[in-house]
């Protein structure tokens, strides 16, 4: 790229988006290293006397290992189970032909329409008189009700594209409907159950509202409740409460980063038109 | 290898479409059958019907001596190279290759072998490890047909495998095919809708218009003595010129007398013959002559546009009545457009078809 006027420009740009963009992660980041003290006092930008006390009472004082453990099983249990059931949908949603789909592809996009807050209390209910409430399953199978019509919807659109002449292929080719799915179309899928499933994770990661109100102690406390809960009646430790956001975004980050690069492959090995 | 018979097969679709009309063909063992027509005749359909990957709404199809009309793709036995190929994005050519023989539950090591003669025969040795993204059209047909061969399957079925290749690699891809058929002797059903493709390739080739077969001969029968006047317009190129006019039997000679509005001819007289025919003359059997006195069997034309081809011209011409007709001429002497000339039928080239039914009359 040649140093020419509108490559400053576009680059300025770039940098004053990325700024604006990143200031966020970075100012959590600096706090989180900064003294509490020092953080009120005369907050500086750039991080002067870096200490990892606010780590170290993350998981010295409290107990953080516990909502991280709660978070990973409830997340990673939804989207495994939601990429199993949605592939198996989207599949029946593409490619089989029958009665009332379109009525059905707009059933599952309206469970999302419903407000969340609106649900919580016969949600509640529901779950108590059937003694799920602090218990994983009670998280894990409203997660997936609300997570689902996102993977049904998006998986759907990307079998549709896989040309059918694949799977026909394999079948005259001596493959049975078991075996052109498990062999051609999921392995082409994989690019978009990517994608599905990081968007699942990350949702479930994130929930406030249900775990907040399905859980009761810090035993099945997921790590937004946990985080929420750090601020007592008189203070609000920021310094751990920021140290905690940055504990809590690193796996997701990684896991987004790792999957991504998948994602990239899969596109350019896959290059579906034959 | 089998012989494939459909007997009395019809396919309608759900919207009412029909594909095939009490369709019966057999297919002898060894055998490459094209099946040819325009756009929307239904023979792809038919393709599909055989290769099971679509269900006949009556009728029966056979491979072999088995009754397959019930049976799945996967258990029909066949192999099939599509239009576009259909090649295993995610797997390398190797893997394509051998994937029928995994399906098959083959041991691996009879796989690799097999793979590795079939690539050796279709020269894809290099490109073994490569994925289907990374190969020219050329190739990725290549690696198409290998994956039909190497399962050594009862028939061929082949969806007009050539349509997307360039001009150039399609006749190349022709001879290949050809040559592949005769050294194999394998049972092959070929679809097109190319009619060069389909003369220059089968041993015998099925015309379907509307999902009716309209007829089933070999390429030479086709072209000189066609069974209707939809066969007689499709066989050939440039398409055959038709006159419509009336027949009347002139003396007792056996002949008769052809009269339209541009041309009257002599022709031979058959018993059944109707009033009103369509006389049907290829544009090789016009002979365009120069500006003379029109008499019986020319007419007077005026040269709209000439193609030069090179070995030959193909000149486009108006007649009187405002019809047009084509001619294929020398490229000695040079024919130029706007140029008023007459044009000699030859009688040896003389199709004639009744206007009715389409049907030929005569031998």
């Amino acid at each position: 790229m040649k140093l020419r006027p509108q490559n400053l420009v576009f680059g300025g740009a770039l940098v004053v988006l990325m700024m604006f963009t990143l200031f966020p992660f970075y100012w959590a980041i600096v706090a989180s290293l900064t003294p509490e003290a020092a953080l009120f006092r005369d907050p500086s930008l750039w991080p002067t006397h870096i200490i990892f006390d606010h780590y170290r009472a993350l998981f010295d004082e409290r107990d953080f290992i516990t909502p991280i453990r709660n978070s990973l099983i409830v997340a990673g249990t939804t989207t495994f189970f939601c990429l199993i059931v949605g592939t198996l949908a989207a599949y029946a949603l593409a490619r089989l032909e029958f009665r009332g789909k379109a009525a059905i592809m707009a059933f599952i996009l309206a469970v999302t329409m419903f407000p969340q807050i609106s649900i919580v209390s016969p949600l509640y209910l529901l779950l108590r008189a059937l003694h799920l409430i602090d218990t994983y399953p009670g998280l894990i199978m409203p997660y997936m009700t609300f997570a689902m019509p996102l993977t049904v919807w998006v998986l759907t659109g990307s079998i549709r594209q896989i040309p059918k002449d694949l799977e026909e292929a394999a079948h005259v080719d001596g493959a049975s409907r078991r075996q052109s799915f498990t062999k051609i179309l999921l392995p082409l899928a994989v690019p978009s159950l990517a994608t599905t499933g990081i968007l699942t994770f990350i949702y479930c990661w994130n929930e406030f509202l249900f775990a907040l109100s399905f859980t009761l102690g810090p035993e099945r406390q997921t790590v937004p409740v946990a985080i929420a809960l750090f601020r007592g009646q008189y203070q609000v430790p920021w310094g751990q409460i920021l140290a905690a956001a940055v504990v809590a975004t690193a796996p997701v980050a990684v896991m987004v980063l790792v999957f991504q690069r998948r994602i990239v492959q899969g596109l350019t090995a896959g290059a579906v038109k034959g | 290898m089998a012989r494939i018979a459909l007997d009395h097969v019809d396919k309608t679709y759900p919207n009412g479409y029909v594909a095939a009309r009490d369709l019966s063909l057999e297919i002898a063992d060894g055998e490459l059958l094209v099946l040819v027509g325009p756009s929307g005749s239904g023979k792809s359909t038919v393709l599909r019907m055989m290769a099971g990957l679509e269900q006949v709404t009556a009728g029966a199809i056979r491979i072999g001596e088995r009754d397959v009309t019930e049976l799945p793709p996967q258990q029909r036995d066949i192999a099939m190279v599509f239009q576009n190929y259909a090649l295993y994005p995610h797997m390398t050519v190797r893997e394509n290759l051998g994937f029928g023989l995994m399906m098959r539950k083959q041991p691996r090591d009879v796989i690799n072998r097999r793979v590795d003669a079939v690539a050796a025969s279709l020269g894809l040795d290099a490109l073994l490890d490569r994925k289907p993204a990374q190969l020219s059209g050329g190739q990725r047909q290549r690696v198409a047909l290998g994956r039909a061969i190497a399962r050594e399957p009862l028939a061929f079925l082949f969806d007009e495998p050539l349509s997307n290749l360039d001009a150039q690699l399609r006749v190349e891809t022709r001879v290949e095919l050809a040559r592949l058929h005769r050294k194999l002797g394998a049972t092959m059903v070929y679809v097109t809708h190319d009619q060069s493709e389909a003369l220059t390739l089968g041993d015998r080739i099925a015309i379907l218009k509307e999902g009716v077969l309209q007829q089933v001969a070999t390429p030479m029968e086709l072209y000189e003595h066609p069974g209707n006047k939809f066969v007689a317009g499709f066989i050939g190129s440039p398409s055959m010129n038709f006159f419509d006019g009336a027949l009347t039997r002139t003396g007792a000679g056996g002949m008769c007398t052809f009269r339209g509005a541009d041309l009257t001819i002599r022709v031979p007289c058959e018993p059944a013959t109707s009033e009103r025919v369509f006389l049907g003359v290829r544009p090789q059997h016009l002979e365009v002559v120069g500006e003379t006195a029109v008499g019986e069997g020319s007419l007077s034309a005026e040269v709209g546009v000439v193609e030069p081809m090179g070995n030959e011209q193909i000149v486009y011409l108006t007649v009187p009545s405002g019809g047009r007709v084509v001619a294929v001429a020398p490229v000695q002497p040079r024919i130029v457009p706007g140029e008023k000339v007459s044009v000699r039928v030859r009688p040896e080239g003389l199709h004639i078809f009744d206007a009715q039914t389409g049907k030929r009359i005569g031998k």
